[in-house]
């Protein structure tokens, strides 16, 4: 069996709002091995972010609570030290954001950004152009050459994404942490940007977390998923044992709500309700309020995770016979 | 637009601007007889009895003689420079404080912020002359410690800005881009932030280029700056005093040199100002 690269293990993350604390995510644990496309999903606001985000340790201000281990290749990124983790970002994990139309310093060129990011590794000047120039032909810039010699605002949203995704390949990472990377983006983009992580994932044996909301891009790219809900990964597992034969009614009901050529019904099915804020951490399921299958049990009692096969894990009460597959049946 | 396309709109709003390039040519003339001002004078600044005391301007004298024979035009021509100087070193000081200062109040906040912004409200609230008047007296007389003093009360004006601008800055997705990409916080805060803020310092300095001067030349004039016989233009104002009514010449030449300067800055500052931030110039 391969060595980890990632591993979370039992994070939690609570922030201290007025009055108490804001359970953003609770008891994750995921693994990540090289070469493997990790996908999180869920709903705005269930914590896939602020996952993404303590990772790099990258939350903002000093009222994030954090409990669990982040390992990165069996060291604990918790315990490194501001000096150690700027030695680890970018070199080691590097990340794209959300929104690339913001993400690049409108005061350089785009040629100008990158060669930086390679000089930040003492490569001479020259050089370093020299291979800004080839990663933005690797990222299948038009003119790689003359948009170099670009500012940020002459560029559009795709391109800038390419140059975000060139910068982060500078430096060879071994984990690319993406955070929803074509979210602002079209889809003829999208499925170009994601074209290249894939190849980038091939190339370069680097390991990706991606973090989206789009099942779609899901199914295209990952190799194994964790499905987030109000802080919490309900189910986990390879990307086709999960489509094939989803466990948790959260996900069996995301599936119903993706649109299909073969369906004939005029409306998607949508879930009722939206993420609850987890002020205090009651015992039972916290998905249970938006539960059709939901018992007495799921409102008192928390469920524990289930191994429901070597890499399958699912946190719900009900066994899987009990939970029709179509809505209708309910 | 693209960059050249710009700078080329920026230009043409530059010629538009009058009062950008009447200040411009004010300047221009003063930083020319800065330069020449070996050539453009007749005499050494310190070069005494070169004609009668108290000579009033004459064709020989443009601006008349002071009480030890020396040729006040010459005098005026040298302390150019001074002023020159005093300019570039006290921008560069407060500069260089202030921006530092509000760089670092903005971007660590907490504590470091409470602390320093704390010595900033607090060099706002003492008059800035005397406390300029109190560093110069701790520091010594002379032309060098009295810039110094003027810096260190006049830096506050540019830290309060550079922090607002920092802190907002701070949160946009290219910072957050920089950190995770293993730059380190000077980095970012110098490399990435910076630049950022550079075109609203450009407007302040040149806004608080003529306070520096004035301020400097106040405290010449008080005798805690430039001594004699040095050219300084506060210097000479100051010693003019003394025979205002029998030679008013000695006090009103250096006098209009100073205004001539600061009014040169202060037009260049506010055109600038139209011209790179149009939302001011509608209020």
């Amino acid at each position: 069996m391969k060595e980890t690269l990632l591993s979370l293990e039992h994070l939690s993350i609570d922030y201290k709002i007025k009055g108490g604390y804001l359970s953003a995510v609770h008891d994750v644990s995921m693994d990540l091995y090289p070469g493997e496309i990790f996908a999180v999903v869920g709903e705005s606001g269930c914590g896939k972010s602020t996952v993404a985000h303590s990772i790099m340790r990258l939350l903002s201000g000093g009222n994030a609570k954090i409990e669990g281990k982040i390992l990165f290749e069996g060291w604990d990124l918790r315990n490194y030290t501001e000096k150690e983790m700027e030695a680890v970002r970018g070199r080691e994990i590097g990340m794209i954001f959300q929104n690339p139309l913001d993400s690049l310093n409108p005061v350089y060129t785009v040629g100008n950004q990158v060669s930086e990011a390679i000089m930040l590794d003492r490569v001479e000047k020259q050089e370093a152009m020299k291979r800004a120039i080839a990663l933005f032909q690797d990222v299948k810039m038009p003119d790689a050459g003359e948009r170099a010699n670009s500012f940020p605002h002459e560029l559009s949203g795709g391109m800038r994404q390419r140059v975000m995704i060139a910068m982060m390949l500078s430096r060879d990472p071994r984990l690319l942490i993406a955070d929803e990377p074509t979210t602002a983006l079209d889809v003829t983009i999208e499925a170009q940007i994601l074209e290249i992580i894939k190849e980038l994932k091939q190339t370069h044996n680097t390991a990706i977390l991606m973090i989206t909301h789009n099942f779609g891009l899901v199914a295209e790219a990952a190799d194994k998923i964790a499905v987030m809900y109000a802080g919490e990964v309900v189910e986990s597992g390879d990307v086709f044992e999960i489509f094939e034969r989803p466990m948790h009614p959260y996900t069996k009901l995301l599936m119903q709500a993706l649109p299909r050529k073969t369906k004939k019904e005029g409306r998607l099915q949508t879930i009722d309700g939206s993420v609850p804020r987890i002020l205090d951490k009651k015992p039972g399921c916290r998905f249970a309020n938006r539960c059709p299958y939901a018992t007495e049990t799921c409102r008192t009692q928390t469920p524990a995770v289930a191994q429901i096969s070597e890499t399958h894990r699912c946190r719900c009460f009900l066994a899987p016979d009990e939970i029709p597959s179509d809505r209708k049946g309910a | 637009m693209n960059e050249r396309g710009k700078a080329k709109e920026t230009l043409q709003a530059c010629l538009k601007n009058g009062e950008f390039m009447v200040g411009l040519l004010i300047l221009a003339s003063v930083f020319l007889v800065a330069i020449f001002s070996e050539q453009i004078a007749h005499y050494g600044y310190t070069e005494q009895l070169v004609g009668p005391k108290f000579q009033p301007p004459s064709a020989e004298f443009w601006f008349g003689t002071d009480e030890l024979g020396r040729d006040v035009f010459s005098r005026v021509v040298a302390g150019t420079r001074i002023t020159l100087w005093v300019a570039f070193i006290g921008a560069t000081l407060e500069l260089v404080l202030g921006v530092t200062v509000g760089l670092i109040c903005g971007y660590f906040g907490n504590w470091v912020d409470r602390v320093f912004s704390f010595l900033t409200d607090l060099t706002w609230c003492i008059p800035g002359t005397i406390l300029a008047l109190a560093v110069v007296t701790l520091l010594g007389k002379g032309l060098t410690n009295s810039v110094i003093a003027i810096s260190l009360v006049s830096w506050a004006s540019y830290a309060r800005p550079v922090r607002a601008k920092t802190m907002s800055l701070k949160n946009m997705a290219f910072v957050e881009t920089g950190t995770a990409f293993g730059e380190t916080a000077f980095s970012l805060m110098f490399r990435y932030i910076l630049p950022n803020v550079v075109p609203s310092l450009i407007v302040m300095v040149s806004m608080s280029l003529p306070a520096t001067i004035l301020s400097t030349t106040t405290l010449s004039f008080l005798g805690l700056g430039s001594q004699a016989p040095s050219p300084d233009w506060g210097l000479a104002l100051s010693k003019g005093i003394e025979y205002i009514i029998r030679a008013p010449w000695l006090s009103i030449f250096p006098g209009v040199a100073l205004v001539y300067t600061v009014l040169g800055f202060n037009l260049l500052g506010e055109g600038l100002r139209d011209i790179l931030d149009p939302h001011m110039k509608a209020q």
